[in-house]
């Protein structure tokens, strides 16, 4: 710091009588070997819609490459993990990803058509570009459920998640016990991934259950009766099993009560939560269940943290 | 601090040691000097040398952090600015991001090298940035912020409370750091803390200007500093406060204030350790470049929690106004080690329907407002 001449300024300045201060211009502020700008976690990279599949009525299936190649392979994430979408001129939402880590190289987001990002979305067609950032949050504890039997629960959208962990464990067959998934919609037409899952009925590693309130079209091969009614079939030792939930508030009430009733302790239940998000990493405040991030410490939470946090269902 | 059992480390030490791990210009005060106070206005031009000026100013009655043009418009002795320099950190308004179909997001810095000397800012406010520095830093730390809280410098300058101020009962009427300098009134010299290397240099670039201190000095402090301990007019305990708010979490005093509260949403935007922000991507008409702005937020506005579809996890006024103590009170301390709250008082004090901390947490615990301990010894 080169010694500033303080008495003749001062002189300029001090007292009532004081003159206006000379405008500060000397801006050593950055060195060139500093970047003004540390990593950015609000940076969203580039990517391209490569596909998108009209699965269910505004429930599509969007499947995203990133422009950088580095990126696009080396990206990593956890099942139940979500990204920040932007969508360029609507803005940012999160979204869960629902495809598996093990089948890297492109991102699939099943987006329900609710809002203005998600609006501007629908009206993207292949080869237009997106912003994508993340992976965020918790993911499900696969590490802790690995050697355990695995339940999964859907209904309705609850799908969108819960794929990302169903191929997972499908991919990593032996570190899992027994695998089953419970999936219902409303009608054959509603359900995510029908035919992907469909074609998981025949096989003899997995139990797929699979089940539709009603069938208007009389073409469902499979049951038809409501989610909870696939309990019956279900033999799950509490003691060994990892229960993954995922639906509407009417699914988690059912489910819930069955899956207590079978034994299950509260922390062998695990939910994934939706809510509003503006940054994904634990600063934008609008996440907050009680007092946990979404973000941050969910979207994956147990059923002992869900009775714990007010607000949380 | 009722949430830390006996063997566990101190929140204060926690705070400490995360704000010092991410901000490596705090290593504690390294020595202390003494100012005249005649020759404050001669320092204030010194200081032009390290960035612009900025300091408190009276402006239509109340006070305000501003740019100083002429040292006879800063006001040292004042109670407590309308807004905390948080805006200088997180401002009301900031563009994150410039976007164009060709380039994609690119980040802007534009005013984000600004140096800026903040002279004159109070214990509880330097407490609150400590407070920010741990949302801010973290897992992902915030660039904007950060590089804004390394280009800002900080002088702090004590204070006499009023009746609106409790930092005492949320343990921020002092802070160890977080400050570059911090003057202490001793009558005619202002005690100085030198907190930083940045600090130092301020100090050696006014030549002559400070002096040593003497004992007579530290005895002028320690007894400046106790009169100022006994001028606290308002106390509210804090232990177990945590547990308190988790029992009382069904009481109907949220009821009530829900019924009085108009969401307005002013205690978050003065509230100095409030953070809560908005993100929205503004484009010119018929064209998808533009900017990503973030703006400042509240917790207290209807569509805080509301997710796209139309679910509202906090829809009632009531159940936003307890979340909004909830979080400061509880959550942040479950997360953090501390209250989210440095008794400013600036809340009470802007509440345009008479919402007042004290009265809720002395409610929450079944003490009468008027009777507090301290009050009553008044």
């Amino acid at each position: 710091m080169p010694r500033p001449s303080t008495l003749r300024l001062a002189r300029d300045w001090g007292g009532e009588e004081a003159v206006a201060v000379p405008p500060f211009t000397a801006a050593p502020a950055t060195h060139e070997y500093e970047p003004l700008l540390e990593a950015n976690p609000y940076q969203p990279h580039l990517a391209r819609l490569v596909r998108v599949f009209k699965m269910v009525e505004n429930n599509w299936l969007f499947t995203f490459r990133f422009l950088d190649e580095q990126l696009a392979r080396g990206f990593r994430h956890r099942p139940g993990q979500f990204v920040m979408l932007s969508v360029p001129g609507a803005g940012e939402a999160p979204i869960s990803i629902s495809s598996s880590p093990t089948r890297p190289g492109v991102l699939e987001l099943c987006v329900r058509r609710v809002g203005r990002v998600t609006g501007a979305l629908y009206r993207l067609e292949a080869n237009d570009v997106v912003g994508i950032r993340g992976p965020y949050g918790n993911g499900f504890p696969v590490d802790r459920i690995r050697g355990n039997d695995l339940l999964i629960a859907a209904g309705g959208l609850g799908m969108a998640p819960l794929r990302s962990l169903l191929w997972y464990a499908i991919d990593h067959r032996d570190l899992f016990r027994s695998i089953t998934l419970m999936y219902g919609a409303r009608t054959p037409d509603r359900m995510l991934f029908r035919d992907e899952l469909v074609s998981l009925l025949d096989r003899t590693d997995l139990r797929c259950l699979l089940c539709v309130d009603a069938d208007p079209s009389g073409t469902w091969q499979a049951r038809v009766c409501q989610l909870p009614g696939l309990f019956e079939r279900v033999e799950a030792d509490p003691t060994t099993t990892y229960a993954a939930v995922c639906g509407p508030p009417v699914v988690y009430r059912f489910v819930l009560q069955h899956l207590l009733a079978l034994g299950f302790p509260k922390d062998r239940i695990l939910m994934s939560l939706e809510r509003r998000m503006k940054c994904g990493v634990g600063k934008c405040g609008h996440c907050s269940v009680g007092y946990k991030y979404t973000c941050m410490h969910g979207p994956i939470f147990t059923y002992w943290d869900a009775i714990n946090l007010p607000e949380i269902v | 601090m009722g949430h830390h059992h006996p063997g566990s480390v101190s929140p204060l030490r926690t705070l400490t040691a995360a704000v010092r791990h991410h901000r490596d210009r705090n290593v504690g005060p390294v020595k202390t000097v003494k100012l005249p106070r005649r020759k404050l206005d001669f320092f204030a031009s010194v200081l032009q040398r390290f960035g612009e000026l900025h300091a408190p100013v009276a402006r239509n009655g109340h006070f305000v952090f501003q740019r100083v043009r002429r040292w006879s418009e800063a006001r040292l002795e004042y109670t407590r600015t309308e807004l905390p320099p948080k805006k200088y950190f997180l401002p009301p308004r900031e563009t994150l991001f410039r976007f164009t179909p060709g380039k994609g997001y690119v980040p802007e810095s534009e005013d984000l090298d600004r140096r800026i000397v903040l002279l004159g800012v109070h214990a509880c406010d330097i407490y609150s940035l400590n407070i920010l520095d741990l949302v801010f830093n973290g897992k992902y730390p915030d660039p904007y912020y950060q590089t804004r809280r390394r280009n800002i410098a900080l002088i702090g300058v004590d204070c006499i409370p009023d009746q609106r101020c409790f930092c005492r009962s949320m343990r921020a009427d002092t802070v160890e750091q977080g400050f570059d300098l911090f003057f202490y009134d001793i009558g005619d010299y202002y005690l100085t803390l030198v907190g930083t290397a940045l600090g130092d240099d301020m100090v050696l670039a006014a030549g002559e200007l400070f002096e040593s201190v003497t004992p007579d000095d530290v005895a002028e402090y320690k007894r400046r500093s106790q009169e100022r301990h006994q001028r606290f007019q308002l106390d509210v305990e804090i232990r177990d406060l945590p547990e308190i708010f988790e029992m009382e979490y069904g009481s109907e005093i949220w009821e009530e204030l829900g019924a009085k509260c108009l969401s307005c949403g002013s205690c978050s935007m003065v509230c100095p350790t409030c953070y809560c922000y908005d993100v929205a991507d503004e484009t010119q008409l018929g064209s998808t470049a533009g900017r990503r702005v973030r703006t400042w937020d509240s917790c207290l506005f209807a569509t805080h929690a509301a997710v796209a579809g139309g679910e509202n996890f906090r829809h009632s006024r009531a159940s936003r106004v307890k979340f909004r103590f909830y979080h400061k009170q509880r959550g942040f301390v479950a997360e953090y080690g501390r209250p989210s709250c440095v008794g400013c008082g600036r809340c009470s004090a802007v509440c345009p329907v008479g919402i007042d901390i004290i009265e809720v947490i002395n409610r929450l615990r079944g003490v009468e407002y008027a009777e507090t301990e301290h009050a009553a010894t008044r």
